[in-house]
């Protein structure tokens, strides 16, 4: 390491240390930093804070939903000159519902000063854990804990799924749009919703065929799902279905790599997924909806850094807040179109269209 | 080599055989073996958390492990444990959510006993159909497996005004007890384990002690002789799948009681009903064999989380040394022929 380096990561830790040490009230968040720094050497020459998450069953590298949270955590952990492991960043993967409890608690025993527990699906286990471990400070995305020691991050994915839904039904030519959802659970219920209320927006004449596939991580059901719907004459197909989706993409990709003039498109979920998309030098990839769990996984680490980090309370990610929005299309929506898009969300944003949430 | 010896080393070689394995491929993909396998120690015997964790882990292979021995002792074939299983936890969760103020002491047997008759609803279609209609088990359960997945989905959804999960069990009919999560440093460590302990029993007093087992066991050996000698084949049948079938559901109360203390829509299967088949060949379908067949799967199943935890070994290259070390144990058979044949040949020398 150079002197320099060094020299501004002890600045770093004695800027946090003072913010710490402003903030009276906050004694856990002081004690645990401590801890940590005792135990390993190279905390020393950069912030004296580690962060972890705890991946649902869909792993670290399922190209949405997890990755976007351990890209969020990678980019806070480089910010701030932490290296992965102990004292660090670090993540584990849980293969099964019965690993979350002992995977966060692993990473509990470690001394992270913030543990993520990464969907829904951890929200018991997490719960557990808060009470358990008072002195920890956990997080979870997209189910709400009511623990003083938890902070839980939603987000407004009808927003988001609002705007595909309008780029959709302007963009399609056959009138006729896929929905390919992952578990039939509230949260992907939300991105159905939105989406139907944003086609509707547009033109209340197309149809739209909306099918779960009952998983996050079966490709070959989201491959069959999309061959169908294409057949049928669907043109573009939103999914919210993670690793399930990544099928989507597959049949997607085959049919433009028979016929490159195919009319077949996918907007990708949670993170851009254009490279996902990728037939040689076209791309099947209309736009993504991002839900920015990166972003929010990243403010909440730094929050926590600097003693303030928000528990007990939850915090809702919308488009105003751009924790939801659509990624670059690159190209494939035209400039006008675009600028429809730009409108509804003013209007959204500005409070003039309230997306529903729910079904009716 | 008397027999006695080789078959106290016959396990122990082949346990050694694949770590040594396992241990081949770390090293060839770059990470270090005896790091690796330290965290899997830790991961098991570590401190008393993860002791108990890992009990935790094998009370549902145990049952599981039964479920499918029982069924072989009788000739059957049941690869319907994980459909079995996902009722029992099913009917165990829901009797837990909806009796609030039952004591405990009925509550309890009570969710426990709705998990097993639901388990053995389960198994006696199939056996059922067996029985009468001569349709394989193998295919009839395998399809049982996924009708109990998507209808349990279904019925949670339907409970749970079209949420996820059935919210959390009543306290007077969880397993859980604050004494063992106290010993053992806050681990979901549940009395379930004594009832799979007390089933092992069951299993190995119906299937030596009683005139019924003994007619069980004597289906599985010949059906023709059973019948020739004026047992009834059907109506053993029926009933092996139906014990076969109370055991899985058991299993699932362990997780709707004991672990998880709620049910939760699935997409997919648990994965415990598919690994009680080895569980139960491991063990050679007796109710001891099982015990032991449970304790390596469920501990190298439990431990194996923290080799990434502690080693930084990726999942993917544990799930490959685990596969190995237990496709050792399994062939732990060849082994044995290559010992008797050293033997023999000495013997006649």
């Amino acid at each position: 390491m150079s002197k320099r380096k060094y020299g501004l990561g002890l600045s770093v830790m004695l800027a946090a240390g003072t913010l710490l040490a402003a903030c009276g009230s906050d004694e856990e968040t002081q004690e645990t930093n401590g801890n940590s720094g005792e135990g390993s050497e190279p905390t020393e020459e950069t912030a004296d804070f580690s962060v972890a998450m705890v991946t649902d069953v869909g792993g670290v590298d399922d190209k949405s939903f997890n990755q976007s949270a351990w890209e969020g955590i990678q980019k806070f952990g480089e910010d701030n000159g932490l290296a992965q492991g102990d004292g660090g960043y670090d993540y584990l993967q849980s293969a099964s519902d019965a690993d979350y409890v002992t995977n966060l608690n692993n990473l509990v025993r470690r001394d992270f000063d913030v543990v993520f527990g990464i969907g829904f699906l951890m929200e018991a286990a997490v719960n557990d854990i808060a009470q358990q471990q008072p002195d920890a400070q956990l997080a979870i995305i997209d189910a709400v804990v009511d623990q003083p020691n938890v902070a839980s991050v939603l987000f407004k994915e009808q927003e988001g799924a609002f705007l595909a839904g309008v780029a959709a039904a302007l963009m399609s030519e056959s009138k006729q749009i896929g929905f390919v959802g992952g578990m039939e659970i509230p949260v992907i219920e939300r991105f159905e919703v939105g989406f139907l209320a944003g086609v509707e927006a547009v033109d209340p004449s197309i149809e739209v065929d909306v099918q779960y596939t009952g998983a996050f991580d079966k490709a070959e059901l989201g491959k069959t799902t999309a061959n169908r719907m294409y057949s049928e004459g669907v043109d573009i197909i939103f999914h919210a279905a993670g690793g399930t989706g990544n099928g989507v993409f597959a049949e997607a990709k085959e049919r433009k790599t028979k016929d490159p003039d195919a009319n077949v498109w996918v907007i990708g979920v949670d993170s851009d997924q254009y490279e996902e998309g990728a037939v040689g030098d076209t791309n099947v990839t209309l736009t993504s909806m991002l839900k920015r769990v990166d972003e929010a996984v990243y403010r909440i680490s730094e929050a926590a850094m600097n003693g303030e980090f928000p528990g007990g309370q939850s915090t809702v990610y919308g488009l105003a807040e751009e924790g939801v929005g659509l990624a670059d299309s690159r190209g494939a929506i035209p400039d006008d179109i675009m600028a429809q898009i730009e409108e509804f969300k003013q209007q959204i944003v500005d409070g003039e269209i309230t997306v529903p949430e729910t079904r009716e | 080599m008397s027999n006695r010896l080789i078959n106290i080393l016959v396990p122990a070689v082949s346990v050694v055989l694949g770590l040594l394995v396992g241990a081949l491929i770390m090293l060839f993909t770059g990470y270090d073996p005896i790091e690796g396998y330290a965290a899997l120690w830790n991961g098991i015997f570590g401190d008393i958390y993860a002791i108990g964790e890992t009990i935790r882990q094998i009370t549902p292979y145990i049952l599981a492990g039964l479920a499918v021995a029982f069924a072989f002792r009788t000739g059957l074939f049941n690869i319907g444990v994980e459909g079995q299983l996902i009722v029992g936890w099913f009917a165990a969760a829901w009797v837990g959510v909806a009796f609030t103020d039952l004591p405990a002491f009925i509550h309890l047997p009570l969710a426990v006993l709705a998990a097993a008759v639901a388990g053995a609803f389960w198994g006696f279609i199939p056996g059922l159909l067996k029985a009468k209609l001569k349709v394989h088990e193998v295919i009839v359960t395998i399809m049982m497996n996924y009708i109990a997945l998507f209808v349990t989905n279904a019925l949670i959804r339907y409970v749970s005004d079209g949420g996820d999960n059935t919210g959390r069990i009543a306290e007077s009919a969880s397993l859980g007890s604050p004494f063992l999560q106290g010993l053992t440093d806050f681990s979901r460590l549940h009395y379930g384990i004594l009832i799979a302990l007390a089933m092992v029993f069951v299993m190995w007093f119906i299937l030596e002690k009683t005139k019924t087992g003994f007619e069980l066991k004597a289906v599985g050996f010949n059906q023709n002789a059973s019948e020739y000698a004026g047992m009834n084949v059907s109506r053993n049948i029926i009933l092996s799948m139906v014990i076969a079938g109370a055991f899985a559901g058991l299993a699932g109360a362990m997780e709707a009681l004991g672990t998880f203390q709620y049910a939760n829509v699935k997409g997919g299967f648990t994965g415990i009903g598919f690994d009680g088949i080895a569980v139960a060949l491991l063990g050679a379908n007796t109710p001891l064999g099982v015990v032991f067949g449970a304790t390596l799967f469920g501990a190298l199943q439990y431990g194996s989380l923290n080799m990434p935890n502690e080693a930084g070994v990726p999942v993917e290259i544990v799930s490959i040394v685990i596969a190995i070390i237990i496709f050792f144990v399994a062939s732990g058979y060849v082994l044995r022929l290559f010992l008797e044949k050293i033997s023999s040949k000495k013997e006649a020398k």
